[in-house]
């Protein structure tokens, strides 16, 4: 069957761009702002309920710091792991491997079509497109990820990737292209969400019956065990991981965790903090395959996509701890009023903003411009489950945007340039320290600047012109301090004795 | 170079900050977290399970075990059930009290076999008062995992005390990781219409959660 068109993050504008637009979209902002306070405020009731969510916390970030740091060790055990449970193992370094071989795995088949579990990962390499390139059908079974494959859209949300639709917009979604892709919605379909479920329900369960090939990524993955746990809500993850003949994983290789006995953090942490449930509806743990139960063969595919780059650089790792949860796209203000698409990348939010630039690089101009995408409020790393503090590695890229320096691409160590478009800023920053090495120029500088106030435009002329659209300009005093105190103090107190 | 020695190389390369003599162990975990919040009697922790299910919309019934067959077929009638899967270890006597045509669970039973199914009865692996889930484990009393998922209504029989535990990490020390565990806390659910909770997508939309006191 042909599917719509296929909607890619691809030629996307720079955020401040992005969002200049989005801003604009007010009933983008009032769904936006409705569904992230909605869960705010659920997140926050189901995390006092645990006593010891700080040290659950301080636990989740130590946890998998002592994965990250000792990564190579737990990727050994976990593949000896996993193939001893009969699973088979393999390795992508990039997009396009990943895409290869689960195209291949597919083809191996012979089917022509797969059930996919929502994947963050999966998104990331943009494996629908591959699939569909080799005439392979992916459907998306989460029901978000359904309302944005219907709709030939993008996600928006790590966990909600429709949260940009409010209920009228899905159900003309549904009406309008579910019979392109399978079973049409039922007649007369309301905009009430119980009625929009119950037609994604039907409109997937004859592909989860006869479906021979299931996708998906994983939450975790214990070393130790070779187990991968996927949570969940709906049971379309329990279809496509039980149904199918074949089960095809793509999982990052920061996904794993040591032990069995660390998801009694992560199982805390996740749900609280994600849906603001005490447990999500639906969690499932397998370990290779299991006769007679679930599929008979299991592949799971190691992503680096970009991983390594990111684990190369010791401020910037910490966001390889993150779990997917969102808390920190639900309480982010900028979040809130952009929407995810300005992000450009299926990780959207204060953790995209640190996430993509480390996973992408800073060459182009919209991850280049995503550091910048915060107001450093600091909101994010208060909620986020394993102490990412996202500020702090903002802080640092935007260094590495302006100044450039070493960091990792692909595997090797290199040099970057300052990315464009910050000449000016340097400029500036150059001239302002030579100004306050030079006290005689300083005071110059700010006499003539006193005298000449009155002529000072409103807005910044060439290069200062962007800065200026958004900013007053500081309105220059009539005397600048230092000779405010000549003036007044320094007689005194040279009199006093 | 395969891409697994690629991916290797890479992730060592990475970490040239880490000392060389320095073990995984020697990353500090404290894991001063409680392991249960809160102190409770058996019946405390029955009574705060039950609560906890049935605020996420499980249908909850507490029964003793000589009602527990009355109440199974009392519930199968009441959905107007005509078919029930069976796990092979479920107690014979749960069902001694239905005539209700049983469906076992074989291999060949397929998705669509299963579809047309009206309810299934299981037992469980273990209860987590805390969050309100029930565990399977895929043992003999709870059978495939795709029995309780493709039917529209599910049965789980929870033995109180024995089965239930206060917390997450209770549970996991009870539990097997190399079987295939199912973790359901109420019927399916989806938050993705407006991040509002509603209840029924894919799995079983009517979760009936039985607490069975040994007599």
């Amino acid at each position: 069957m042909s599917g719509p068109g296929h909607a890619t993050y691809l030629g996307m504008p720079a955020f401040p761009k992005a969002a200049d637009t989005s801003t604009r979209d007010t009933q983008l902002r009032a769904n936006l702002r409705h569904a992230t306070h909605t869960i705010r405020a659920k997140r926050a009731t189901a995390v006092a309920e645990l006593d010891d969510w700080g040290k659950l916390r301080a636990a989740g970030a130590a946890i998998k710091d002592r994965t990250l740091r000792h990564l190579d060790h737990y990727l050994e055990q976990l593949e000896r792991s996993v193939t001893a449970a009969g699973g088979q193992v393999h390795w992508a370094a990039d997009a396009d491997e990943a895409n290869r071989i689960v195209t291949e795995l597919v083809r191996a088949t012979g089917e022509r079509e797969v059930v996919k579990v929502k994947s963050m990962a999966t998104q990331e390499i943009g494996l629908n497109h591959a699939l569909a390139a080799a005439g392979i059908t992916a459907y998306e079974t989460d029901l978000a990820e359904l309302i944005v494959q219907l709709g030939d859209d993008l996600p928006s949300h790590i966990l909600v990737p429709a949260i940009h639709r409010n209920r009228a917009e899905i159900r003309d979604i549904f009406a309008a292209k579910m019979a392109r892709w399978g079973r049409p919605a039922p007649d007369n379909l309301t905009d009430a969400p119980a009625d929009l479920a119950e037609a994604a329900r039907l409109h997937l369960r004859e592909k989860f019956l006869n479906a021979k090939v299931g996708v998906s990524g994983a939450n975790f993955m214990v070393a130790e065990t070779g187990t991968l746990v996927v949570v969940e809500s709906e049971g379309n993850g329990r279809m496509c991981l039980t149904l199918p003949e074949t089960l095809i994983s793509v999982v990052g290789i920061e996904k794993v965790v040591p032990t069995f006995q660390d998801l009694e953090v992560f199982l805390q942490l996740l749900p609280r903090s994600s849906t603001a449930e005490r447990m999500n509806p639906y969690t499932s743990t397998w370990t290779g395959t299991t006769d007679d139960d679930g599929p008979r063969t299991f592949h799971l595919v190691l992503l680096d996509n970009g991983r390594t780059d990111t684990l190369a650089d010791t401020v910037g790792r910490q966001a390889l701890r993150c779990i997917r949860c969102s808390a920190c796209l639900n309480v982010c203000p900028v979040y809130e009023r952009a929407g995810g698409h300005a992000y450009g990348s299926a990780y959207p939010g204060p953790i995209g903003a640190i996430l993509t630039p480390q996973l992408r690089g800073t060459q182009s101009e919209l991850d280049a411009s995503l550091p910048y995408a915060s107001s450093l409020c600091g909101a994010c790393y208060e909620v986020c489950p394993v102490a990412i503090d996202i500020p702090e590695v903002l802080v640092h890229l935007r260094e590495r945007v302006v100044e450039g320096g070493p960091v990792s691409v692909r595997g090797t160590r290199t040099v970057i340039k300052p990315a464009k478009g910050h000449a000016a800023e340097r400029a500036a920053m150059r001239a302002a320290r030579w100004a306050l090495d030079h006290p005689g120029v300083l005071r110059t500088g700010q006499r003539l600047a006193s005298r000449t106030r009155r002529f000072h435009p409103r807005r910044l002329p060439g290069p200062g012109r962007a800065w200026s659209d958004t900013r007053e300009l500081p309105t220059v005093p009539a005397e600048s301090f230092r000779d405010w105190w000549q003036r007044t103090r320094a007689t005194n107190d040279r009199s006093t004795p | 170079m395969s891409s697994r020695d690629l991916v290797m190389a890479r992730v060592r390369r990475a970490l040239a900050d880490v000392p060389r003599a320095e073990t995984p162990s020697e990353v500090a975990v404290e894991r001063t977290y409680l392991r249960r919040h809160g102190d409770r009697t058996p019946a405390e922790t029955a009574d705060l399970l039950a609560e906890n299910l049935a605020d996420y919309r499980a249908v909850v019934h507490r029964t003793h075990t000589a009602a527990l067959p009355a109440l199974i077929a009392r519930l199968l009638t009441a959905r107007n059930a005509t078919t029930v899967v069976v796990p092979p270890g479920l107690p014979a006597d749960w069902l001694s009290a239905t005539d209700i045509r049983r469906i076992p669970d074989t291999a060949d039973l397929t998705p669509h076999d299963l579809d047309a199914v009206s309810s299934v009865v299981t037992g469980c692996a273990v209860a987590i008062a805390e969050t309100g889930t029930v565990v399977l484990d895929a043992s003999p009393d709870q059978g495939r995992r795709r029995i309780t998922l493709v039917p529209d209504h599910h049965i789980c029989v929870i033995r109180v005390p024995a089965q239930v535990v206060d917390s997450v990490p209770e549970a996991l020390e009870r539990l097997d990781p190399a079987r295939p565990q199912t973790w359901i806390s109420g019927p399916s659910a989806t938050s993705d219409i407006e991040l509002d909770r509603v209840e029924g997508v894919h799995g079983p939309r009517t979760l009936e959660v039985v607490l069975v006191t040994e007599d």
